[in-house]
């Protein structure tokens, strides 16, 4: 049984879970691009390939400003993302991130439209509004043993129409601009409270959306890297995911932990929030948001495609943006744009076959490294 | 037409899965109205070689032959239609059904378009049967009531009413008593007495100088011989299975108890769904110097006992003493670094967390503690020398050393895993248990001895133990649980199966 020098080059690839991961993840992206084509081949042949997705994957860099898109909406991607790929790491399925998330742009908006704050306490309201939201379905799963799935979308709902009420107010909230039927622009109501740019917008075609927040999730994502990876919470945390008996059985105080990730969880999806909506890439229109914000959800399908690796979540984001992005260039005239929500929904589709494209992986490389060393007669 | 002498014939069996060769060459042949064990470790090819026969696994090479025609069996209900019956290690029985609905199930005797049930037929064929090889069973009680040596009859009744010929017991003893396994032991000396004929898969070698007409012996995947039993001793059987000679018997220095570490006063502990206590008013110590082992058939509250003391179920009252402080109301951590070490029953369940790798798992108790850990950040360099020392002091194998994932580690290295840690937190008190589970000859003589240096060295151990041998070797107190109650306190210097086996089933206290 011994071994220790015998394992190969093949079986040491395979074991490294960070090499699989990304293999099987670009095998979800190249699949998920094919069957993207053969259904902009059904909608309309002829301009499947040129008007299709040749537009969804080169959109995205064609202009300065297609590429400052790209990074304004990759910025809270990447937050969510990190929000259900946190909590995931601890065996946890946080589909609350949308809620989370919803609150995160209340506490946001309120701070910069109705105190005037600066950027960054701004910022800190949405966070902590977020963890909230967040920390509810953490208790509810630790005390009463309720799924978190359950009480998540639950507080989804409540926070969305809770938030569109008091942003609404009857059309009287000090946050409700008539004239746009949508919050007031931080634009001109609230300058101090958009996060800076730093001149970075003139490199981008002058899109005034284009702010430090791409930078900020960057660094809230390798934060969460060293967390999870280089700390004894970290260790806690992935421990109770793994294995909640075994965490238990060590001291671990699972209970505390539940609730801990969530409330992360929450806060890196309320901070994804603040990053939006202080950067202005968009208003809130508390009449017409019946529906959950979609960054919520495209949050699991970031964390998903990178495995729930915080730093592969950087990538993930930005490559779903980036493809969304190109989907909204389509022309009008041969696609509509949700095409590009398909191509990312076939790739995340995909992505649930992960584990399966990793173990093929796994297996092709450790098969290859035994037959090899069976073939030397190396038998132990 | 003449029979052939043998009526099941595996010959020159070759099973091979990617990376290993399960059963290499392997013949077996089982002579009609025979008991023929097949005798091996873990690992070594029992159960795939029982797969390929039952038709779960095709062999690469080699046939199978009944009567001395070549026969493919695809599926299992092939082997069904050849008359080839198995009892499985766990049972396959409906619990909230009776026994004999259980029976009959998957061949219910029915007629009409609507399939109306003809249970009477049925009923009388099995109480024919059960009379017939004496297999006292009430075809009428639910499984969940019945005790687990008449589930095990269900079981076979269920072979028989099937008219099979063929009969496998995989490791038919492991869950009952020694009363029971006299009876079993009967039972199958009375089925072949009626024609039947038996394959006996287990690792107990008096079972089968009890019972075995003759054995076949397997050791990593390859068939190491066919023996008669009766003129083979034990010690030819047991080096034929582990390849050099085993001592099972561990050498015991004198006994010298010292002062007390562990005190249990009047322990109750209650579930959640039942109106007896799990544990019911048990008191006992366990001093320095010495092993007590807690004897008992499965699910006699020694588990939540154990729970109760690590901090892991709560006791509903009673007290808890380790080194004279009270630890009743303390977490798992506490009793931890109060000198509570613990090698828990389910090693998959709480001894590791499988996906971390081996480092990890050593570190699991003491990850927050320095040097392992310094202002809430690991430091990965102390782990891995910690790690290294640990697999090197306690014969830790596997694949990448500490930087193996657990999952991907042999049931026995798991096991060291943990017994490394747990010993190595250096704690007063060990609790054990049943830590040889599912382990070969050769880790189990490893795990005894360990325990044994702990006891040497002056720490308390307490041992849970399901399998009889180990009760009476290893401990030097037993305690016997019985519906959640301590009934007797034996010396295992002075008692034997048989008077243990009584306790244990609740016929005796003292």
């Amino acid at each position: 049984m011994d071994n220790k020098n015998k394992s190969s080059f093949g079986e040491r690839i395979a074991s490294s879970g960070a090499f699989v991961s990304v293999a099987a993840s670009l095998i979800c992206i190249v699949l998920g691009l094919a069957l993207g084509l053969i259904a902009l081949a059904i909608i309309n042949v002829e301009h499947a390939w040129n008007d299709g997705l040749m537009v969804i994957i080169t959109s995205g860099l064609k202009s300065p400003r297609n590429m400052g898109t790209v990074l304004a909406n990759a910025a809270p991607l990447i937050m969510t993302g990190l929000s259900v790929g946190f909590a995931f790491k601890t065996g946890l399925f946080n589909i609350g991130a949308a809620g989370q998330y919803t609150l995160g742009a209340f506490g946001a908006l309120y701070c910069a439209i109705v105190w005037q704050l600066p950027w960054y306490l701004c910022l800190l309201a949405a966070m902590v509004l977020g963890a909230l939201w967040g920390a509810i379905p953490g208790l509810f799963k630790a005390y009463l043993n309720i799924n978190e799935v359950i009480t998540a979308i639950m507080f989804n709902w409540i926070g969305l129409y809770l938030v569109n009420d008091i942003m609404y107010g009857k059309g009287k909230s000090p946050m409700y601009d008539i004239s746009t039927t949508k919050t007031f622009s931080l634009r001109k109501a609230a300058p101090d409270s958009m996060i800076p740019s730093w001149g970075m917008s003139d490199y981008f075609g002058k899109l005034q959306s284009v702010t430090i927040a791409i930078f900020i999730a960057i660094f809230f994502a390798i934060v969460v890297y060293v967390v999870l990876s280089r700390t004894t919470f970290g260790y806690e945390l992935k421990a109770c995911g793994f294995n909640k008996h075994a965490a238990q059985y060590a001291g671990i105080n699972d209970k505390r932990n539940i609730v801990l990730s969530m409330t992360i969880a929450g806060a890196l999806a309320g901070v994804g929030a603040g990053l939006y909506y202080l950067s202005t890439v968009a208003e809130w229109n508390p009449q017409v948001s019946t529906a959950l914000p979609a960054m919520g959800f495209n949050g699991i399908s970031a964390a998903l495609l990178a495995c729930s690796n915080p730093l592969g979540t950087i990538f993930s984001s930005l490559f779903i943006s980036y493809i969304t992005v190109g989907g909204t260039k389509l022309s009008t005239q041969y696609y509509t744009k949700e095409i590009a929500d398909v191509i990312t929904a076939l790739i995340i589709y995909l992505c649930a076959f992960s584990l399966l494209f990793k173990n093929k992986i796994r297996a092709a490389l450790m098969g290859k490294a035994r037959r090899i060393q069976v073939g030397k007669g190396g038998d132990d | 037409m003449a029979l052939s002498e043998y009526i099941i014939e595996m010959l020159n069996i070759t099973k091979e899965f990617p990376g290993i060769v399960a059963n290499d060459d392997i013949t077996l042949q089982l002579r009609r109205g025979e008991i023929h064990a097949l005798l091996g470790e873990n690992g070594a090819g029992k159960s795939t070689l029982m797969s390929v026969l039952f038709g779960l696994y095709h062999p690469e090479k080699g046939e199978i032959r009944k009567n001395g025609e070549v026969v493919h069996i695809k599926d299992p209900n092939d082997a069904n239609a050849l008359g080839i019956g198995m009892v499985h290690q766990h049972f396959k029985l409906v619990e909230v059904f009776s026994v004999l609905d259980n029976i009959i199930l998957g061949v219910e005797p029915a007629k009409g378009p609507f399939g109306y049930l003809q249970k009477e037929e049925a009923r009388k064929k099995v109480v024919e049967l059960s009379e017939r090889y004496g297999l006292m069973v009430d075809p009428d009680a639910m499984v969940e009531d019945i005790t687990v040596g008449m589930q095990q009859r269900t079981e076979i009744l269920k072979m028989l009413y099937r008219d099979n010929e063929v009969l496998i017991f995989d490791e038919p003893t492991a869950v009952l008593t020694p009363q029971e396994i006299d009876e079993l032991m009967k039972i199958m000396k009375g089925l072949t007495a009626e024609g039947k004929s038996i394959l006996f898969i287990t690792h107990k070698l008096d079972e089968i100088k009890a019972v075995a007409d003759r054995c076949t012996v397997l050791r990593k995947g390859k068939c190491i011989g066919t023996v008669d039993v009766a003129t083979t001793s034990k010690e030819e059987l047991s080096e034929m299975m582990v390849g050099r000679k085993v001592q099972l018997l561990v050498d015991k220095k004198p006994y010298h108890p010292g002062e007390s570490v562990l005190t249990v006063q009047n322990l109750t502990v209650r579930g959640k769904r039942h109106a007896k206590p799990l544990v019911n008013n048990v008191s006992f110590n366990v001093h320095r110097g010495e092993i007590v082992c807690i004897a008992g058939i499965d699910g006699n509250g020694q588990s939540d006992l154990v729970y109760a003391l690590t901090g892991l179920a709560k006791a509903e009252s009673g007290k808890i003493f380790v080194n004279n402080r009270d630890v009743t109301h303390l977490s798992v951590r506490e009793r931890n670094n109060v000198g509570i070490s613990h090698i828990p029953e389910d090693r998959h369940k709480h001894g590791l967390v499988l996906d971390y790798t081996l480092e990890n798992n050593l570190v699991l108790k003491r990850y927050n503690q320095k040097p392992f850990a310094k202002r809430g950040f690991l430091n990965f360099q102390e782990i891995r020398r910690y790690a290294d020392r640990l697999i090197e002091k306690f014969d830790v194998r596997s694949g990448q050393g500490a930087q193996t994932v657990t999952r991907s580690m042999s049931g026995g290295n798991q096991q060291k895993a943990i017994i490394a840690r747990e010993i190595d937190l250096g704690n007063d008190l060990l609790i054990a248990v049943q830590p040889t589970r599912g382990l070969d000859v050769g880790a189990i003589e490893y795990i005894r001895k360990e325990l044994m240096a702990q006891r040497d060295a002056g720490k308390a151990v307490l041992l849970v133990s399901l399998e009889l041998d180990e009760v009476l070797e290893v401990p030097d107190r037993i305690l016997v649980m019985y519906e959640g109650a301590i009934v007797g306190e034996l010396d295992p210097r002075h008692t034997t199966a048989q008077e243990l086996g009584l306790y244990m089933a609740g016929a005796q206290r003292g």
